[in-house]
């Protein structure tokens, strides 16, 4: 089965600090699958190359979007990865509307299906062309999310005072209401306490088996990602240094000293 | 709050002496060289004039109103009323019986009214604390009250939006509306447009606008040049000045729109003195300094509004059979000027509740996210930015034609910051913030119109007292522009919004 | 070439003043991340202190230059910096957990306050200054033409360059410089380790007011006449040498300032005076699509 996802030889300089180095890996098509390394190892950079927000030094990510063909991701600009591509993202620290509602916040997600039905503007202007439909059914979609996350009560909330949880959810449905192929989740356990965490489990898997998407995520949370990942990527200093099934991954050794850092503290000790 | 006891807390007097000699102090070194001080125009005479007095008085005032403005947040409002009250009545009685200006606190009029017309407001303001046994509110809780304020005004906006209308247009049938009522209604009006159309710019889309007066004056040249050289009429011309306008916004903000708020603030006021100097020079195409002059009046659906009908045609008057009337322009010139901001103000409604608009404001919000969510942040800011200034085009046409006559003087920057200052004092974003800002800041000034000296002199401390007194806006209140209708009203007031 | 040095020299002067009061715009801006709207007026009321001094110096009979300037120097120095102290605390200090907006309203709405507050007080008239320092040194002469280097010019770029190095020894020897250069980095952080950082900024206010008084000061000398108006265009104009150079950054807002200086007296000379302020305009733009951090500020990196 060929995977949605093919990153091929990333590399993303700043300077002089390569921050991804020469890293290539395989998101399979509808599996979870996790991006995990220590702090610094390069895994938000490996997103914002993925989903726009910087342009890779080199290297090459192809995306097969099931509908819309092949897509070379370095080569698009920031907003047309969403729009186009299919791939959407979240935050590490959450970027919502904070202004605005949460209802509104899951509107601007369908903007570009709804500009389409507002004929650009100028038809729902001047009352032609079925905007209220297009507009009931992005609503009956939000609500369909809001049900999924138990946050439909709060829908005219403002979406800053809803309490932290409550908003990593639904920048989570945000994302998905672009109907996305894939979806980049940058930390969404941080912060939650056990039984949010397992909530979270539970709609990632839903949004797999479900909705079909291939999910890539960023973990700290060993516990998360053994739980729910089917593939491991394990990033070091920009490199991948392992990949595999969770079970295999947790049993390498490369990976082990990555995270305990035995190897260097032993050459540290001899002199 | 309302309480009814307050706890007195011990008055620190020398402290409070000492910060009033502090302020008493700063205001003698900010005032002796420019106060105390006057250069002569007239050469012969001595180069200076002295004004020491003048400087002593406005230092004792200083440490008074500062001593009194302590003594109010200590809960002393009895005294402060007595004190403030005393002042103020002798003050506003000397100045009332007229007497010798050289025997009160300045020599102008208008600065011992203003020391008056303070006294007046300090000893209100102990009054009510006195009346209600309440100490001064925190600016907190202050806040909060302006808040709830504000979203009550929103939620009446359903009956106060028509009846501020029906107001409006009962407007120049009410028995004491003379012409220059009139005239400072209309301008008003153009304001509250211009306020609306800064505001789909700056309040929902979040652009800092400060060269807003350049798409006026692209839309007021437009209609005056083609007006002048192609003989064409107000309601031709009025769409083209707008797309004119449109079409400097597309071109200003194509490459300049990607530029962080303050840096596209000072592009955009580049770009505003950039047009009016080319104006100003460009001799041969805007006539220069001197302006152009005679632009046509707008006509009623093809009657034009004079005295004399034209060659085989029908004036206003003639066709309708009445007494030509001159105050009939003034009346029509309003009812125009209302008529557009209608339009605008109905267009800011509709679109913000279309995707566009929803768009603008999450940009506002954050871009990053708005781009990781497909919404392109370029040409999302560029509508906004033509749109806002199709309207400033709109604005400029009308200016125009009711003025009969333009020149670049009257595009100059001041003119951005006032629209811009109506937008931000109203409140972001509120439609009925502009009307009310621009009654304050337009429609006040005009009417003391006397005291002309003063009048910018005041806009500026107004803007920066209100500013300071709100500073998210006099009515800042955002409703959303879609429910789902779940859950009550009130838990979206249950915090300050960011 | 005489024309050329001639401009040179013109355009040098002129950058000088321009400069000083750029190093306000960028100290300000690195500190609290806004513009200072109202930094042009500060330095029109410098040029009008400035002019009462001398006036008033000459009627009590201190006759010699080098004192008076000296004296007036030190008074519009001080008198000015208290308006920057005034106008940080009127209009920035109680807006600083407000909303970016609000600030740069009360900034606009103090310099119409302070423009109109000069109007009033000394009149809507252009002002005319006798000469004070005059004389100069003329070489290259080639027939009619020479090129003339004045003392005023000297004494401009003297000035200048002496208060550039005061100035560069404050920032980075002295407890304020570092804890205004703490203040730049992080203010909430300045705060935690113990920084008074409304001090600092009232400070930053006051260090730029005096150095935008000193340009008041030689823009009087140079020119001979002032109005109530002139802080506006003068502002702006600095305000692009502090972008052209980096804003944030002191040498670059000098660097700055000499440019426009330059490119506006070169474009005078050689295109139109007419459009000498369109040019900058167009420069100041320019700048800010094609290299938006200037000549020397450093490029920021988007955090996502």
């Amino acid at each position: 089965m060929t995977p949605l996802l093919s990153v091929e030889h990333l590399t993303m300089r700043f300077g002089g600090l390569v921050a991804v180095d020469d890293v290539s890996f395989d998101a399979p098509a509808s599996k979870i699958t996790a991006v995990i390394g220590p702090n610094g190892a390069g895994k938000t950079t490996v997103f914002n190359c993925l989903t726009g927000f910087y342009k890779p030094t080199s290297g090459c990510m192809r995306l097969r979007h099931p509908r819309h063909g092949e897509f070379l991701l370095e080569r698009m600009e920031g907003h047309a990865i969403p729009a186009k591509a299919g791939v959407a993202r979240t935050f590490q620290n959450i970027r919502l509307f904070t202004g605005m509602s949460v209802l509104e916040n899951l509107l601007i997600a369908q903007h570009n299906a709804l500009m389409r039905a507002s004929g650009y503007t100028i038809g729902a202007l001047l009352g032609v062309g079925g905007y209220a439909a297009a507009e009931r059914r992005a609503i009956d979609r939000a609500r369909y999310w809001l049900d999924r996350v138990q946050l439909t009560d709060r829908a005219d909330a403002n979406a800053g005072n809803l309490p932290y949880g409550a908003q990593r959810r639904i920048e989570i449905v945000r994302a998905m209401c672009t109907e996305p192929v894939m979806l980049c989740l940058d930390e969404p356990a941080a912060g939650l306490n056990a039984r949010e965490s397992a909530e979270l489990n539970e709609l990632l898997r839903f949004i797999r088996d479900e909705h079909r998407v291939t999910l890539l995520l960023i973990e700290h949370d060993m516990s998360v990602v053994m739980e729910i990942s089917d593939h491991v990527v394990v990033l070091d200093y920009g490199r991948k240094i392992s990949e595999g099934t969770p079970a295999a991954v947790r049993n390498d050794d490369k990976v082990i000293r990555a995270y305990l850092g035995v190897e260097e503290a032993e050459e540290e000790a001899q002199p | 709050m309302r309480a009814s006891t307050v706890p007195q807390l011990p008055f620190d007097w020398p402290r409070a002496l000492k910060d009033a000699g502090m302020v008493a102090g700063v205001v003698v070194l900010l005032a002796i060289a420019l106060l105390g001080f006057r250069i002569q125009d007239t050469s012969g005479g001595p180069p200076l004039a002295y004004r020491f007095d003048d400087v002593v008085a406005v230092a004792l005032i200083a440490f008074l109103g500062r001593l009194g403005i302590a003594a109010l947040r200590a809960q002393r409002a009895v005294p402060v009323l007595v004190g403030a009250l005393v002042f103020a009545i002798a003050l506003t009685a000397a100045l009332v019986l007229g007497a010798d200006e050289q025997q009160l606190f300045f020599r102008s009029t208008g600065l011992n009214g203003t020391i008056a017309l303070a006294a007046w407001i300090l000893s209100a303001r102990a009054a009510w604390l006195v009346w209600h046994a309440a100490s001064e509110t925190s600016a907190e809780l202050r806040e909060a009250r302006m808040d709830r304020l504000s979203a009550q005004v929103q939620r009446w906006s359903g009956w106060v939006g028509p009846l501020l209308l029906g107001l409006a247009v009962a407007l120049p049938f009410l028995p004491w509306i003379d012409r220059r009522l009139l005239d400072i209604a209309t301008l008003v009006a153009t304001y509250i447009m211009l306020g609306w159309g800064l505001n789909i710019v700056v309040g929902l889309a979040g652009l800092l606008d400060l060269g807003y007066v350049a798409f006026y004056a692209v839309g007021a040249y437009s209609y005056a040049l083609l007006a002048l050289h192609f003989d064409l009429g107000f309601w031709l011309c009025l769409p083209f000045a707008g797309i004119m306008a449109a079409f400097a916004g597309i071109l200003l903000g194509f490459p300049v729109l990607r530029l962080r708020g303050d840096y596209l603030a000072i592009v955009t006021l580049g770009f505003g003195e950039i047009v009016r100097i080319i104006l100003l020079n460009w001799y041969k195409f805007t006539n220069g300094p001197d302006g152009l002059s005679g632009i046509p009046r707008p006509t009623f659906f093809g009657l034009p509004m004079v005295r004399d009908a034209p060659e085989g045609g029908h004036s206003f008057h003639s066709f309708f059979g009445l007494e030509y009337a001159p105050i009939d322009r003034v009346i029509f010139l309003y009812y125009l000027a209302i008529a557009l901001a209608l339009v605008t103000n109905l267009f800011t409604l509709r679109i913000r509740k279309l995707p566009i608009g929803r768009a603008w404001e999450a940009l506002r919000e954050d871009e990053t996210a708005c781009r990781s969510l497909g919404v392109h942040p370029r040409n999302t800011k560029l509508t906004a930015f033509a749109i806002g200034a199709m309207f400033g085009g709109f604005g400029g046409s009308f200016f125009a034609t009711r003025q009969g006559f333009i020149s670049p003087e009257s595009f100059t920057f001041l003119e951005s910051a006032i629209i811009l200052a109506i937008v931000v004092l109203g409140g972001m974003g509120s439609q009925i913030g502009v009307v009310l800002a621009a009654i304050l800041l337009i429609g006040l000034p005009e009417v003391f119109r006397d005291l002309n000296q003063y009048r910018m002199l005041a806009f500026g401390v107004a803007m920066v007292v209100i500013m300071t007194w709100r500073p998210r806006g006099l009515l800042a209140h955002r409703e959303p522009t879609v429910r789902l209708g779940h859950g009550p009203p009130e838990e979206r007031h249950e915090g300050p919004h960011a | 070439m005489g024309y050329f040095l001639q401009q040179l020299i013109n355009g040098m002067a002129l950058g000088m003043i321009y400069g000083l009061i750029a190093i306000g715009y960028t100290m300000v801006y690195g500190i609290i991340g806004m513009i200072n709207f109202a930094h042009g007026e500060i330095f029109m009321i410098g040029a009008f202190i400035s002019f009462i001094a001398f006036i008033a110096l000459g009627l009590i009979g201190i006759g010699w230059m080098p004192l008076a300037l000296l004296i007036v120097l030190v008074a519009t120095m001080l008198l000015t910096s208290v308006y920057g102290w005034a106008l940080e605390r009127v209009a920035y200090r109680p807006l600083r957990h407000s909303p970016r907006l609000a600030a740069l309203i009360t900034a606009i709405g103090m310099s119409i306050f302070l423009q109109n507050y000069v109007q009033l007080l000394q009149g809507a008239r252009v002002k005319p200054m006798q000469p004070v320092v005059t004389g100069g040194v003329r070489f290259f002469e080639l027939g009619e033409f020479a090129v003339a280097f004045s003392y005023l010019q000297m004494l401009i770029i003297l000035i200048t360059v002496g208060l550039m190095l005061g100035f560069t020894l404050i920032i980075n020897r002295t407890a304020l410089g570092r804890a205004q250069r703490a203040c730049q980095q992080d203010l909430g952080m300045a705060a935690l380790v113990g920084i008074d950082v409304d001090r600092t900024i009232a400070l930053t206010f006051v260090l730029g007011a005096c150095l935008a008084s000193v340009a008041g000061l030689m823009f009087l000398l140079n020119y001979g006449v002032i109005d109530f108006y002139i802080g506006f265009v003068a502002g702006i104009k600095a305000f692009t040498a502090a972008v052209l150079g980096g804003i944030g950054s002191v040498p670059g807002a000098m660097l700055g300032g000499l440019l426009i200086g330059l490119i506006e007296a070169f474009w005078s000379a050689y295109f139109s005076v007419e459009y000498k302020d369109v040019a900058t305009f167009a420069i100041l733009i320019l700048v800010l699509i094609f290299r938006p951090t200037g000549l020397l500020g450093k490029p920021d990196v988007e955090k996502v």
